[in-house]
């Protein structure tokens, strides 16, 4: 079990380059996975796979943001960093599947959007904040898993959704502790203090309304038993799927549109 | 190094003060003003006159929400909505409740936006204007309710909606919170897009980070002031990214403009025109008059 683990442990746990991506994953949770390519703008985004595929029967779109084992891996995948690209082709296939009827489930495991030239000149920012809005308002359930790093708006791009789970030793934040420790101390080197300070583990993302449930690691990660995690992760999304496909595409949009709604906490004058 | 030269053009300028302690070149109260732009010196009652922009070269220097609100609405129109709306650290982050209450104290805001219901030469419509001044405009959970509110408002009362937007991005003192009004303001827009109603967004320095990420990008119209900063991320970050030298105009009004992102780049005293116009050429007919085509109907 993983409780009593601070935000640090867990991050140094989540960075270890034998955690399981998303790739290692789905072809053990899903039947059959069609990998689908390109955003039909611009190019093809590597660290964000998306395709159709199975569970139990029912056909799904994926959406993944992948991480690479090697060197080699991630200079391929761009570390999970994804460019405006990326969130386009999401998008792509999320109307794809709001036609078809099929829901939806996003794996977040992204350090963020790339920051680059080339992702500027594109629109990064327009590019997650149009998927934010249609996400909104797209008429199939969504289901979104954070299995290790959720870094901010990259995240989100794909973070808007009827249910969320994180994987126990996952992060979502809204900025990297080290940025944060920067911005705050001028030293990057705290981010120890910033990872506590900032409460990111699933934990607290549970307790602040933001996820709603959390998906056991065995001691020691993800990386210590890979069948264990991917036979979780199914036994959550098929639950999931189910309850959420029960409901009628108005409820389902209203609820969705009431939980990120409630979130904020402030006081008005009297 | 701008700072030496600012000093040899000022003793030029201005006989020394001895006595007047060192001072920020930017505060209002001085009497010349630097441009960070193009690092040109204007007297600063000149640029106050031109709208605080500056004469050399053009740049929209940042403006105050009270005084963009004054330069915008029709004298007297302005009520406000959400007055007295405060953040409460909802996460407990060290040092942030004394720094909003600085803040508070020194700008006389509540937080870093200020919303409500006005007319624009004559047009009704839902107005929100972020102020850098207060902690650089970041979005927390006030910022991001006020927004959501704003929208939902005009949606009952079928108006349009005017953002000035200007920030940081989202604001790390709230955590996760504070990204999770990307969401929330994105879903408020899709709520008002959906009822047909327009929305106009106004870029104005620096617009960047999650703001980009959301609610700045959705108006059905993008309007920028000219020159100002727009971006969805930092650029120190990116020259730690890729090691590579930016480009002269990057992440400007103009090269959003030229990559598509922008509609049109409109002069500070242009604006106000410009928006009168455009939520004109928007008004539906049907609003004003729906009413009494149907009571004539029940007469026939």
């Amino acid at each position: 079990m993983s409780e009593g683990l601070s935000a640090w442990d867990r991050l140094l746990l989540i960075r270890d380059k034998a955690r399981p991506s998303a790739a290692d994953y789905i072809p053990l949770i899903f039947d059959r996975f069609y990998e689908l390519h390109g955003d039909r703008l611009f190019g093809d985004d590597h660290a964000l796979w998306g395709g159709i595929a199975k569970i139990d029967g029912i056909p799904v779109t994926v959406l993944a943001q992948v991480k690479g084992h090697t060197l080699e891996e991630n200079k391929r995948c761009n570390f999970a960093m994804p460019h405006p690209e990326g969130y386009r082709k999401a998008l792509r296939l999320m109307k794809q599947a709001e036609k078809f009827s099929r829901p939806v489930i996003c794996f977040i495991d992204t350090p963020g959007a790339f920051c680059g030239i080339g992702a500027e000149e594109r629109g990064q920012g327009e590019a997650i904040a149009r998927n934010l809005m249609e996400m909104m308002r797209l008429k199939t359930p969504i289901v979104s898993v954070v299995l290790g790093e959720g870094g901010s708006g990259g995240a989100l791009g794909l973070g808007v959704c009827d249910e969320m789970a994180m994987l126990s030793n996952a992060v979502y934040s809204v900025i990297s502790p080290r940025g944060c420790a920067s911005i705050l101390w001028k030293d990057p080197s705290r981010e120890r203090d910033a990872a506590e300070m900032l409460r990111i583990t699933a934990a607290d993302i549970v307790a602040l309304g933001i996820a709603e449930a959390i998906i056991e690691e065995p001691a020691g990660g993800a990386q210590k038993n890979l069948q264990l995690m991917a036979s979780n992760i199914t036994e959550y999304l098929r639950g999931a799927i189910l309850k959420l496909s029960k409901l009628p595409i108005e409820l389902l949009l209203q609820r969705r549109y009431d939980k990120f709604r409630s979130i904020g906490e402030f006081t008005e004058a009297e | 190094m701008i700072q030496e030269l600012f000093e040899q053009v000022k003793s030029r300028v201005a006989p020394p003060r001895s006595a007047t302690p060192q001072r920020r070149l930017d505060v209002p109260d001085n009497l010349l003003y630097r441009c960070p732009r193009c690092g040109g010196v204007v007297l600063m009652e000149d640029f106050e006159k031109n709208g605080r922009v500056c004469a050399e070269c053009g740049y929209h220097a940042r403006l105050a929400a009270p005084e963009r609100i004054r330069m915008t609405v029709d004298p007297g129109s302005m009520q406000e909505l959400d007055a007295g709306m405060k953040s409460c650290n909802p996460i407990g982050f060290e040092g942030y409740t004394r720094k909003l209450e600085q803040l508070q104290k020194a700008t006389g805001l509540d937080d870093a936006i200020i919303t409500g219901e006005c007319t624009i030469k004559g047009q009704r419509c839902v107005i929100g204007v972020m102020d850098s001044r207060f902690m650089m405009a970041s979005m927390g959970s006030v910022v991001g309710e006020k927004i959501a509110r704003a929208f939902e408002y005009a949606v009952r009362r079928r108006l349009p909606v005017v953002l000035f937007t200007a920030s940081g991005g989202a604001r790390m003192q709230e955590g996760i919170l504070s990204l999770m009004q990307m969401a929330k303001t994105s879903a408020a827009v899709a709520l008002h897009n959906d009822a047909g109603l327009l929305y106009i967004t106004v870029l104005t320095d620096p617009t960047t980070g999650g703001i980009t990420a959301s609610f700045a990008s959705l108006g059905d119209i993008i309007i920028a002031e000219p020159k100002v900063l727009v971006g969805f991320a930092g650029r120190r970050v990116i020259e730690g990214t890729i090691r590579e030298k930016l480009p002269e105009d990057f992440q400007t009004a103009e090269f959003l403009q030229e990559h598509g992102f922008v509609d049109m780049i409109v002069p500070r005293h242009d604006l106000r025109r410009t928006l009168g116009h455009l939520i004109k050429l928007h008004a539906r007919p049907e609003t004003d008059t729906a009413g009494i085509t149907g009571e004539g109907e029940e007469h026939v």
